[in-house]
């Protein structure tokens, strides 16, 4: 499902590269965490993922497709496949529950009949049943989150990237939002997540690769955090 | 569905940052005004060449006491002459009828002057109008011959001012042009600004490029086209108001402005008010956007 090659990323006028050869492959269907310390290159990766950075060495194969020679005007269509969530939601202020999720349908081209017959599914999916026409300010961190998650999911796409989606949620919430994401890799989809939070890894006992200043440290298939 | 959320949006924009949208479409609707004034005297400069050199006439005034010999002398060699296709000789008496034709309207003018007091004359129609000057110096110098006029000198000075005016006309167009581009490329950053949480979110789900620009493309089209229908106004009022009314006197001089002809400088104002609102606003979103 993806897989880095010997992949090394220097960013301009940096003195050290962002990612020193770095290899991983992930199957489809993993939960994968990626853990470390700031600055350590995880944020490349999600980047790369989504097209976002290409290497200046090595491959880059997401879904089968070779991301290090896509052509930028593909990148749209590629990213129909890949689900992101954030830390901070990126919720649109302006729009009801029910109208994010839809935004990221119509805007992809489906149509509003689709909309009405999938949102209101992928929303009790979240656990956010009865809240579709409220706006962002009238959620909780966590219900926003879920919001954000219902958005990534919608598309059904065959990975989600998972950009420390509970660095902004108080534990509990965020062992909710965990869960969601855990019935989200049940079904069949792909989930990376990139975090620091030492409890929910150690919680959740799925693979974990720890990175340190560009270099894989550890791969363990049932790890913990640090 | 699609269409309906494009032209929403390019509405919404438009309307969300109207005063620059007001000052996008006066820029435009002026310099477009210029533009099409232009062209409008860019055309009529070439009509009114051509019916002006068709009828332009060199004379050849011949001296009081000039001789039998010189003046036929001077007819065959006009005859044999291959940049003179016409020649018409006026002799006195057909000058004075010319010239009581010409001053009906002033009898004192036509009593002070008598019927021998006018000189005789060839007219020369030319074949190609614009070498007169090889002719005036070919027979200035021949006896006989008192001076060389040609009408097309005065004409020129004419249309070296009409030529004026649409050069005047075409740098204002462009200047205003390069305000509204600016103007432009201003409003969409603007616009890409107040929109930049729906474009990121766009970004990420994977919404095609056409999607995320069309509607600035459009929101700027729009501006636009409303500038070139503004344009087109302008110019209708200038007709009604300057051709047919102020300079209605002048009729006979100008070649007129037909209906036709300013109708046809909205397709080129469209057009080119489009095409530069649209090539700016996807500029300035290739830059803004990186999209």
């Amino acid at each position: 499902m993806i897989q880095l090659e010997q992949v090394t990323k220097t960013y301009p006028k940096a003195s050290r590269p962002s990612l020193d050869n770095v290899s991983v492959s992930i199957d489809k269907g993993e939960f994968v965490f990626f853990i470390g310390p700031s600055g350590s290159g995880k944020s490349t990766i999600v980047k790369m993922l989504l097209h976002e950075v290409v290497p200046n060495k090595g491959r880059v194969v997401v879904n089968g497709k070779d991301v290090t020679s896509m052509r930028s005007w593909k990148r749209p269509h590629f990213r129909r496949s890949i689900g992101c969530v954030f830390q901070d939601f990126r919720l649109l202020p302006n729009r009801t529950a029910y109208e994010n999720v839809a935004f990221a349908l119509e805007v992809i081209g489906k149509t509003k009949a689709v909309a009405r017959r999938v949102v209101p599914e992928v929303l009790e999916l979240v656990g956010l049943g009865g809240k579709e026409h409220r706006y962002p300010h009238e959620l909780s961190g966590g219900e926003q989150q879920r919001v954000a998650v219902a958005r990534a999911f919608v598309n059904r796409p065959l990975i989600l990237l998972a950009d420390e989606p509970t660095g902004n949620l108080d534990p509990d919430t965020s062992i909710e939002i965990m869960r969601l994401l855990d019935r989200i890799n049940r079904t069949g989809t792909t989930v990376v997540m990139v975090t620091h939070d030492s409890n929910i890894v150690n919680q959740m006992r799925r693979r974990v690769i720890e990175i340190e200043s560009g270099r894989i440290v550890r791969d363990q298939a049932r790890g913990v955090y640090g | 569905m699609r269409m309906k959320y494009v032209m929403s949006e390019v509405l919404v924009g438009l309307w969300r940052n109207v005063t620059m949208t007001v000052a996008m479409i006066i820029t435009m609707a002026v310099s477009l005004t210029m533009l099409g004034a232009s062209g409008l005297i860019y055309t009529k400069v070439a009509d009114m060449k051509q019916l002006y050199f068709e009828n332009i006439e060199v004379s050849i005034f011949l001296d009081a006491e000039v001789t039998e010999e010189q003046r036929s002398a001077i007819a065959t060699q006009l005859e044999s002459d291959p940049l003179v296709s016409q020649v018409t000789y006026v002799n006195k008496d057909e000058a004075f009828q010319r010239f009581q034709e010409m001053f009906r309207d002033s009898p004192d003018l036509l009593s002070a002057v008598k019927a021998d007091q006018l000189p005789e004359s060839y007219r020369l129609k030319l074949v190609n109008p614009e070498e007169y000057k090889t002719i005036s110096d070919q027979y200035t110098a021949v006896e006989g011959v008192d001076q060389v006029v040609d009408q097309s000198q005065v004409l020129d000075k004419i249309f070296n001012l009409f030529t004026a005016g649409q050069n005047i006309a075409l740098v204002a167009a462009i200047a205003m042009a390069v305000a509204a581009l600016l103007l432009v490329a201003n409003t969409i950053q603007v616009a890409a600004y107040s929109k930049r949480r729906e474009v990121a979110v766009m970004k990420l789900v994977g919404a095609s490029n056409w999607f995320i620009q069309a509607p600035f493309v459009l929101e700027a089209v729009v501006a636009g086209l409303i500038g070139s229908i503004l344009g087109l106004g302008a110019l209708i009022a200038l007709k009604i108001f300057l051709f047919d009314g102020a300079l209605s006197a002048l009729q006979g001089l100008f070649a007129p402005v037909s209906w036709g002809e300013v109708f046809l400088t909205f397709p080129v104002m469209a057009g080119v008010g489009g095409l530069i609102s649209a090539v700016t606003a996807w500029v300035t979103l290739r830059f803004y956007l990186r999209v």
